[in-house]
């Protein structure tokens, strides 16, 4: 084993967090630099990863296995594939984002950092966990600090900051529970007591041997949607979403709706499809008429919306039903554009947060009616605001176009009418989108936002971040599709077997 | 040799404007002059390598049939590989001529239109881009490079139109012309997605073998629908009825890109889009009908709105629609040959009226209304002159540009069917009408005092000059030069002049200017007493039918009356029962507070309630049980 690349990625924020913990409270120069010289670290070393990640080989890579708690069959085993190395990527990237996002942090820096750090840190062990535990353990550490920062650090707009908060935290939490049943009906299942083990490739190789009959697997899976899927924000389980957006701290929503949220789709196909094949194959049509509910309604009620943070919530919760609808269609092409287009939301969605964020730390205004014409006093972030909100828009040459265009053309033989209602939301995409741009940076000028300094220095630093990535992995989206095909592409095998699978009950029509 | 370069090469015409586009962007930005000089260089560059790819398309063995093709893989996904590239055969080699001499011409006119404008280092990476998407869009090799830049163009228009943002009016534009193309853009999509997961691949040469397969073994109904779906596109971004909205709001930009967007750019995409899936189209009957029939009756539509309008530049802007319709109906006819000519001739005299529109604006102080005009014939003789030969030319007066391509149209249409031919045929009277009247009105008559009109600077004047040559040669040249044989699909056609067609179109042409000047300069007939005979029309045709109006009651009741509703939904509904589900929590766990609150008596009144309970299900059992052993005895 050589250098434990993927350790170094998951602990540098943690020793970070630990090394402000015995820094004063007033050096928040020291404090906000230690911070983001982790995330840097952690950063380059993911972009090496994803470099040298070896495509043509494909599976697990840059693995890592130390046995720990024997007699449960725990071991701290890491890896990425084609499938989580993206998501890793993209955590490592909205976090240094979302560091420098909260560079003028004045009330208690040094917690709020900790608690950054912590929160990335988590959620970056949640993609690289090859075993289950550790994924649960992680999912658990993150729900802690997003909960503490929401009510320190929040903002009382439409919701308070604590009821945003609870919910955030109580729907994670709930989610959880149904996932641990699940887990551990897996644990239980899969094998006989010596061997019992929560390797994720084990308990694939269980699946493969038959060891989860058909109706255990529905109920499993089950299990498994409700926890995943209320984390996706999974009509009808999404209402957390804005509330939660608009009540957390800018580096929180970036996170959460970057990242966090995109732990729901990466654990569907983790757990839900390679473990529980027939499962999914049970719930898929469910799932997709759901899906298209998620686009359309998150955008109609987007279209009404006068908070930009409840717009990005509820726009979010549009996206998602893509990522739903491409999971849905169980073939290659879907499923890599879900897992793509998860990538390109986190980073839209990041940048927006990021952006409205700036907005409101200057002018502590995030009403759409009382916005207006800031293109005339900042330019840079209005750069900022068209690339998220084009991206979202789905405009070619920006990284939200290829994802989406994979998952319609994946999708659309699966379930043509969910598709085609769900490809009407580009029209309502671009309809609410639009709209919040023209309103919030065009028009008149107002001289109530002249004394008001653009973006500089710092402050420009998440937008070039998510910018690069936005524009890079645009142009090139091979960058992107070509590691994720890597590892999608193993699955052709099972989703062929279960497409002719005879079902149990016919699964759900 | 050197064709070969040409060729292999190709793509460098879009990415020089588009790395014009960065390099501005990135350092020159507020830099005028330098900004102009590289938008300007790149534009040169990229004309020039069109002119060598023309001249190695016309030298070679190039034809409709046997393009060249090079492509290079842009992304894959299992079976899913989509490819970016160039396509070149004599249809390319006219549109990158067009565009790129039409967008150097523009962009030479902008040094001069927009000197004084603060955003013009702006103003000259955005036209770049616009060239360099365009460009993209004409050379595509497949259906999704062609809906890429399709989009880019769409970005590029809105980022122009929405050019002065400090005007509302200016940004709402902008988002009306943005969101009515991705309605028509929603069709295409989901046309070129059936194409994909029909016939796996978007490529334009192998769906060119596959389509008519797939037709002759299994009929034309599926087709159909996806030829309709593909073609909802165009509708939308060559303003064709109902999709046409945002065409005249379009004006909102700078005049040159008025001039870009209605003549080289944008709109012409919708028409280059079915010539070049031709092959699609011209196999099914029932689509080249609808083409035909829409096409037509945009045409005629549009140009009853533009003889009431007042808006110099709106008045150009319907009559764009109108030609964009002329075009249709010559694909939905069967003739890609004379809707191409159509194309390049329009892209000419249109750009050429707009930017003297723009002119006479600038000459007005931006005053664009034509009637607080008049008397420019003597203030602005070179604009006068240039609009004039514009006018000629869009009216179809022999020798001019649009007199050979109109005529083509008609002729096309007369082979195929009558309506058609009489729809046209009236078009062409009232286009002459209202463009005389557009005419008369601003150069004619008397200059109001302390007018300020002065003639144009030279940056101006001498783009105006080259294109009303072109307006004047560009028509004879296809016509002798034999245009249909480079141009056409299925067999080389003829461009020749049916005498009859031609003779009655003129006439009529002649006839409708005549009328315009009795009217306006000789005012034999009172204007406003005409307007009040025909009160109903005139009102329906000044308001444009009431669309706009309809299209906005449609939004207010079907996207924001829905959205409000689905946002109480789920305000009360969704979340009510989610805070609901909280708060029987917290009433069950009032419940247990009052069973657990440390007093000993209460914990014993618990306790033997519980005793109760225990010993009345014991009783309840044990009597089942008897009565089960009763029941075995």
């Amino acid at each position: 084993m050589g250098f434990p690349l993927l350790s170094v990625v998951f602990l540098a924020p943690l020793a970070a967090a630990l090394f402000l913990c015995f820094l004063s409270r007033d050096a928040r120069d020291v404090i906000r630099k230690t911070a983001a010289g982790a995330m840097t670290l952690t950063l380059l070393l993911t972009i090496y990863a994803y470099v040298s990640y070896d495509t043509a080989m494909g599976g697990m890579q840059f693995t890592e296995s130390i046995p720990w708690i024997t007699d449960l069959g725990v071991s701290y085993s890491l890896g990425v594939d084609g499938i989580s190395l993206p998501m890793l990527f993209l955590t490592e990237v909205i976090g240094l984002a979302a560091v420098f996002s909260s560079w003028n942090i004045d009330k208690r820096p040094k917690e709020f950092f900790i608690l950054l750090l912590v929160l990335i840190a988590g959620v970056s062990g949640t993609f690289i966990a090859r075993d289950l535990f550790i994924f649960l353990l992680c999912y658990e550490v993150v729900v802690i600090p997003i909960y503490i920062m929401v009510l320190i650090w929040g903002s009382t707009k439409r919701v308070t900051k604590e009821y945003a908060g609870i919910k955030l935290t109580i729907y994670l939490l709930m989610g959880s529970a149904f996932m641990l049943v699940g887990i551990v009906a897996l644990y239980l299942q899969a094998y006989p007591q010596p061997l019992r083990t929560f390797d994720i490739e084990a308990l694939i190789a269980a699946s493969q041997m038959g060891s989860f009959s058909e109706s255990f697997q529905i109920f499993t899976f089950f299990l498994l949607l409700l926890g995943f899927g209320s984390l996706l924000s999974m009509f009808p389980f999404h209402s957390w979403s804005p509330d939660g957006y608009a009540g957390a701290p800018t580096a929180v929503s970036m996170i959460h709706a970057g990242v966090l949220k995109k732990i729901g789709g990466y654990g569907l196909i983790r757990l839900g499809l390679l473990v529980l094949p027939l499962g999914a194959k049970f719930w898929a049509p469910l799932i997709a008429g759901l899906a298209m509910i998620n686009v359309l309604y998150a955008a109609y009620i987007a279209m009404v919306q006068k908070d930009l943070k409840y717009i990005v919530g509820y726009s979010s919760v549009s996206h998602m039903g893509y990522v739903l609808l491409g999971f849905a269609a169980l073939n290659v092409v879907s499923i890599s554009g879900a897992v793509a287009n998860m990538v390109a939301h986190g980073i839209m969605a990041s940048l927006f947060f990021s952006q409205i964020g700036f907005i409101y730390e200057k002018t502590h205004l995030r009403s759409i009616p009382e916005l207006c014409g800031l293109a005339h006093q900042m330019p840079r972030l209005t750069i900022g605001f068209m690339l998220a909100g084009l991206a979202s828009v789905g405009l070619p040459g920006l990284i939200g176009f290829v994802p989406e265009f994979t998952i319609f053309v994946g999708s659309f033989a699966a379930y043509p009418v969910f598709a085609v209602l769900a490809i009407s939301g580009i029209i309502f995409t671009a309809l609410y989108i639009l709209r919040m741009l023209a309103k919030v940076l065009f028009g008149p000028k107002s001289d109530r936002f002249d004394g008001y300094q653009d973006e500089r220095g710092i402050e420009m630093l998440p937008l070039i971040l998510l910018g690069i990535v936005l524009v890079g992995m645009g142009l090139f989206p091979e960058l992107l599709m070509g590691v994720i095909s890597s590892g999608v592409e193993p699955i052709a095998p099972l989703l062929e077997q279960i497409a002719d699978a005879p079902t149990l009950l016919g699964g759900v029509r | 040799m050197f064709s070969d370069f040409m060729l292999t090469h190709a793509w460098l015409i879009p990415l020089l404007p588009a790395l014009a586009f960065l390099w501005i962007g990135f350092f020159t930005r507020l830099h005028k002059k330098r900004s102009a000089a590289i938008a300007i260089t790149m534009s040169s560059l990229s004309f020039l390598l069109a002119c060598g790819v023309t001249w190695a398309v016309l030298s070679g063995p190039i034809t409709m049939e046997t393009p060249f093709v090079q492509k290079t893989l842009w992304f894959e996904i299992g079976s899913v590989r989509i490819f970016m590239g160039s396509l070149v055969d004599p249809l390319t080699a006219m549109m990158l001529m067009v565009v790129t001499m039409v967008s150097l011409l523009v962009q030479i006119y902008s040094v001069g239109y927009m000197a004084h404008d603060p955003g013009a280092g702006r103003f000259f990476a955005f036209l770049s881009l616009f060239a360099a998407s365009m460009l993209g869009l004409v050379i595509a090799v497949n259906f999704a490079q062609l809906y890429v830049f399709w989009e880019l163009v769409g970005l590029c228009s809105y980022l122009l139109i929405g050019f002065y943002y400090d005007k509302v009016s200016a940004r709402e534009a902008a988002k009306k012309a943005f969101i009515t193309t991705r309605i028509g853009d929603f069709g295409l999509l989901l046309g070129i997605l059936l194409l994909q997961i029909t016939f796996g691949t978007l490529d334009f040469q192998e769906l060119k073998v596959l389509v008519p397969a797939y037709i002759w073994i299994s009929g034309t109904s599926f087709m159909t629908i996806v030829g309709l779906l593909l073609f909802i596109g165009p509708i939308g971004k060559s303003g064709q009825f109902p999709l046409h909205v945002w065409l005249p709001d379009a004006m909102e930009g700078p005049t040159p890109v008025s001039a870009l967007i209605h003549a080289a750019t944008m709109v012409v995409a919708g028409v280059y889009l079915v010539g070049r899936a031709y092959f699609i189209f011209s196999a099914l009957p029932v689509v080249m009908n609808v083409i035909a029939w829409l096409g037509g009756f945009t045409a005629f539509f549009a140009a009853t709105i533009a003889l009431t309008q007042r808006p110099i530049k709106r008045i150009l802007a319907y009559s764009t629609i109108s030609q964009l319709g002329y075009m249709m109906l010559a694909l939905g006819v069967g003739s890609l040959t004379a809707s191409m000519f159509h194309l390049m001739t329009h892209a000419f005299f249109k750009a050429l009226l707009f930017l003297c529109a723009g002119a006479v604006i600038e000459a007005m102080q931006d005053e664009a209304d034509i009637f607080k005009m008049g008397g420019l014939r003597k203030k602005m003789p070179v604009t006068f002159a240039a609009m004039t030969i514009g006018v000629l030319a869009i009216s179809g007066l022999p020798p001019f540009a649009g007199f050979f391509s109109k005529d083509e149209i008609l002729g096309a249409a007369a082979a195929v069917s009558t309506p058609l031919y009489l729809l046209g045929t009236l078009t062409a009277f009232l286009t002459a009408f209202y463009m005389a009247r557009l005419l008369f009105v601003t150069f004619f008559g008397e200059a109001s005092p302390g007018c300020p009109a002065t003639e144009t600077n030279a940056f101006m004047r001498w783009p105006l000059i080259v294109l009303a040559v072109l307006s004047c040669v560009s028509g004879l040249w296809g016509h002798f030069a034999g245009f249909g044989e480079w141009v056409y699909f299925g067999a080389a056609e003829e461009t020749g002049i049916d005498w009859v067609i031609a003779g009655t179109s003129t006439v009529l042409s002649l006839v409708a200017i005549g009328l315009a000047y009795e009217i306006y300069v000789a005012k034999r007939w009172s204007a406003y007493e005409i307007s009040q005979r025909f009160g109903v029309l005139y009102t329906l045709s000044f308001n444009k039918y009431y669309i706009d109006e309809f299209y906005t009651l449609l939004r207010r009741t079907f996207c924001d009356g829905l959205g409000r509703i689905l946002y109480w939904i789920d305000l009360h509904v969704i979340d009510g029962i989610v805070n609901g589900l909280a708060r029987l929590v917290g009433v069950l766990s009032t419940i247990f507070t009052f069973l657990q609150n440390g007093q000993v008596q209460r914990y014993v009144a618990v306790f033997y309630g519980g005793v109760i309970v225990l010993v009345a299900y014991s009783l309840f059992y044990a009597y089942k049980v008897l009565t089960l052993l009763g029941g075995a005895f």
